[in-house]
């Protein structure tokens, strides 16, 4: 969270929403531990990272459907155990879990 | 105050909290901020379940640790109604180089890479500078043994103690000092007939096998390293692979998880 705290600030005081995603969880192989943290504004810019790379693009569709009102917030799942979310698994075959929520609190 | 604004301005003055977020269940998303003085603010919807994580909270908190757990809707133990995110935002993990030389410099400069709190200390005023050691937190002019008098108590499991000073003069009350205290990792620069004679000399200050043994020295990972910078990498290896307990061997050579 730290990291993304400037980015986070100099967005608010530019009017942008924001919607944070952190680790909340891991299995097996995975690049980032619990806690880390990424941040969205509603113009689809990014701070920070949950993964080494691997998910980050399906977070920011994530984050911004979020701010949109087409998704409530809670936990997003990638890695093999998801069937779902097969198509964007972890490179390192892990499996993260993230929650992915807006900054309204 | 919002719980972010409180968060932002905690992290921002390096004081140390932990963030409750609840991830399933009722209440999804609320959050409790928790001090470690025994404040709290915001909840997460039910007076027994706040009391109960604030508790867990401060104690993950104080390890440096960073979960989910599970509880009944009133903070019972062994259900599984509620998930909590507890984050934990520690200080950083302290490492404390006694013996202000060219290896000293250049280990600062890793352990400031791995997140850690650098200090410095060095009786010598003419070699303990902040000139000379810009990359570190802090720079002290004090004897070893004076200093971990005075800091000893605040050190545990996640911080370092490494003795460069390669002088008896030094090094012994460094490392009689030092095994008094929790850290995790105690290392003491010297070659191995150096360790010999310096064992002599700490069985002489009146220290046990026991505290003999906690110290790596000739300190380091054998990697082969020679230079100050290597000699840091080789130390800082080893400062991980204490804290995670393994044989740092090459992944290539062992199987099973990498984490």
């Amino acid at each position: 969270m730290k990291e993304v705290l400037d980015d986070i600030e100099r967005w608010h005081a530019a009017g942008h929403r924001v919607a944070v995603a952190r680790v909340v969880g891991t299995e097996g192989s995975s690049p980032r531990d619990p806690g880390a943290t990424m941040a969205v504004n509603d113009a689809g810019e990014v701070a920070g990272s949950v993964s080494g790379g691997c998910v980050e693009g399906a977070v920011v569709q994530e984050a911004l459907a979020i701010l949109a009102g087409e998704k409530e917030r809670g936990i997003v799942t990638f890695g093999f155990s998801d069937d779902e979310a097969f198509a964007v698994g972890l490179t390192c075959g892990g499996t993260i879990r993230l929650f992915v929520e807006p900054l309204d609190w | 105050m919002s719980r972010y604004e409180e968060l932002r301005d905690a992290l921002r003055a390096g004081e140390p909290v932990a963030l409750a977020t609840v991830i399933e269940g009722p209440n999804l998303g609320a959050k409790l901020l928790v001090r470690p003085d025994g404040g709290a603010e915001g909840s997460l919807g039910d007076e027994n379940l706040d009391r109960v994580v604030a508790r867990d909270a401060r104690g993950e908190l104080e390890a440096g640790l960073t979960s989910t757990r599970h509880y009944g809707a009133h903070g019972e133990a062994r259900e599984r109604d509620v998930s909590v995110f507890i984050e934990s935002f520690a200080l950083p993990p302290r490492m404390i180089i006694f013996g202000a030389v060219d290896f000293t410099a250049a280990l600062a400069k890793v352990a400031k890479v791995l997140g850690y709190h650098v200090t410095v200390c060095d009786a010598r005023a003419v070699f303990a500078t902040v000139l000379r050691f810009p990359m570190a937190d802090e720079v002290i002019n004090d004897w070893p043994d004076r200093y971990l008098a005075k800091v000893g108590d605040e050190l545990g499991p996640r911080d370092a103690i490494c003795v460069l000073t390669h002088d008896h003069k030094f090094d012994v009350p460094a490392i009689a000092g030092a095994v008094k205290t929790g850290v995790g990792y105690l290392g003491a620069m010297g070659s191995r007939r150096t360790h010999e004679a310096r064992r002599e000399r700490l069985r002489d200050a009146g220290l046990t096998e026991e505290e003999i043994a906690r110290v790596m020295s000739p300190i380091g990972l054998d990697i082969g390293a020679r230079t100050p910078e290597e000699t840091a990498v080789a130390i800082c290896a080893e400062v991980i692979a204490l804290r995670t307990g393994r044989r740092a061997q090459s992944l290539r050579d062992t199987a099973g998880p990498i984490h």
